[in-house]
């Protein structure tokens, strides 16, 4: 072999493209010819510092939201703040910040807080649902179906309402956990937007009127009707949310009165 | 917007958005060294995720990301024809000669000056940024991205053994660059 062929084999060599006769035939050739022998030191030395220097670039956020908004149906999911660890991390505090609520200690040291400790943790769970394959647990867009299908998985039995004639669709249920208690999450589509709907007990019976508010993107709806905290969460606009909770107190009404 | 008809499909969306989307950052990161600079790259990276998703339904694997880097390539080849009219045109001529200069003419050097001092980041990518387009382009997919030969031959659309004297003419030039650097400024 001679030093030119060697000089561009060495290459291939360093990078591990040669086959077992081929390398041989390298080695030999450094094995007697220590300019060769220095040049791929050299090589090595280099692919070394390159492999340890950090080269890469990461994507701007803007950019990941931009692809994912062309995306079909990313409507839902665009929002899924910069990137999906991101998420976790937030997920993870979360749950965190629940274990410490649990011990009581929390409730008294940030009850201020509560609410908006709340509201992220129902968001963590709307985009949970949409990220992990796991929007539903019961499939149906009869409401005599996903109501029966709480029963005894939590302490309560959310109202199901069929929305459908309104233009929101009754996709199905699912049991949540938020403030590291089991919820019932009632799932509606409108158009390609998922919204979820959050129910949980509270121990007050006061009514509280509904009121809007932004948390990474999503609009949270929030009200409390007859002893049960409600949380409508969608990547919808906060009008079409608003008109959407709405409809279910009306149709709540209704079916109580009926 | 979202895409209409036969891209309306939101199980295939998610798909690609799981096979595609994870590459994000390999795929700018080539758009960033093909193009040298951050505004062109982000709408090439965007126009090649467009591209996927479009020709997605062709995709017969083996490697998404591989894919993914071909296309991009297309997007910015596209973009070196559009620039071609204006003052910074001739990448591509430099490179035709670059490739046809001899590749072992510099002197061989003492085993001394082959040290080459640890260098920051930054400083080595403006070094791979120097780099003419083919070489620069082989480098970065080998040494950045840790492509095979062939999944780089298979990117750049030419044979195995080009791959290989590029890679080899791309070290060169580097290393050389490397070794000027560092002369203590007189």
């Amino acid at each position: 072999m001679t030093c030119d062929e060697a000089r561009i084999l060495l290459h291939a060599l360093l990078d591990g493209e040669l086959d077992a006769g081929h390398a041989r035939e390298v080695e030999d050739h450094i094995a007697t010819c220590p300019d060769c022998a220095a040049e791929l030191a050299a090589y090595r030395e280099m692919s070394k510092a390159i492999a340890g220097a950090d080269l890469r670039y990461t994507a701007p956020p803007a950019l990941r939201r931009r692809i994912e908004a062309a995306l079909p149906q990313a409507q839902t999911q665009i929002q899924a703040v910069p990137s999906r660890r991101a998420v976790l991390r937030g997920f993870a505090m979360g749950s965190a910040v629940s274990a410490i609520a649990a011990t009581g200690l929390f409730a008294i040291v940030l009850r201020s807080d509560d609410e908006s400790r709340i509201t992220s943790e129902i968001v963590s769970a709307h985009l949970r649902s949409l990220q992990a394959g796991h929007l539903t647990d019961v499939i149906s867009t009869d409401q005599h179906t996903v109501k029966p299908w709480f029963n005894g998985k939590l302490d309560v039995a959310p109202p199901v309402i069929d929305l459908t004639a309104q233009g929101f669709t009754l996709i199905g249920g699912r049991l949540d956990y938020v403030d590291a208690r089991p919820i019932g999450a009632i799932v509606y589509r409108r158009r390609r937007h998922v919204i979820n709907l959050f129910v949980a007990q509270t121990a007050s019976t006061e009514r509280r009127a509904a009121k809007t508010e932004t948390f990474q993107g999503f609009n949270v709806r929030s009200w409390s009707e007859g002893g049960l905290n409600y949380w409508a969460v969608s990547d919808i606009a906060a009008d079409e949310l608003a008109e959407f909770s709405d409809k279910f107190e009306t149709a709540s009404k209704n079916s109580a009165a009926g | 917007m979202p895409l209409k008809a036969a891209n309306d499909d939101p199980d295939r969306a998610r798909r690609f958005r799981d096979a595609a989307l994870p590459y994000l950052d390999d795929v700018y990161t080539l758009a960033r060294y093909l193009l040298r600079d951050a505004g062109d790259a982000e709408d090439a990276v965007q126009e090649c995720y467009l591209r996927a998703l479009k020709h997605f339904d062709s995709y017969r694997g083996p490697a998404m990301k591989p894919w993914l880097f071909a296309i991009l390539r297309n997007v910015c080849h596209a973009e070196f024809a559009r620039r071609a009219s204006s003052p910074t045109a001739g990448i591509e001529d430099v490179a035709d000669n670059a490739e046809q200069t001899p590749l072992w003419s510099e002197a061989p050097e003492t085993p001394e000056t082959h040290v080459l001092r640890e260098r920051d980041a930054g400083t080595i990518r403006r070094l791979v940024n120097a780099l003419a387009e083919p070489f620069r382009e082989t480098f970065v997919l080998r040494e950045i991205h840790n492509l095979s030969y062939r999944e780089i031959a298979d990117v750049a659309d030419v044979p195995v053994g080009t791959v290989m004297s590029r890679l080899a003419r791309a070290r060169a030039m580097l290393r050389s660059a490397w070794l000027a650097e560092q002369e203590p400024p007189k």
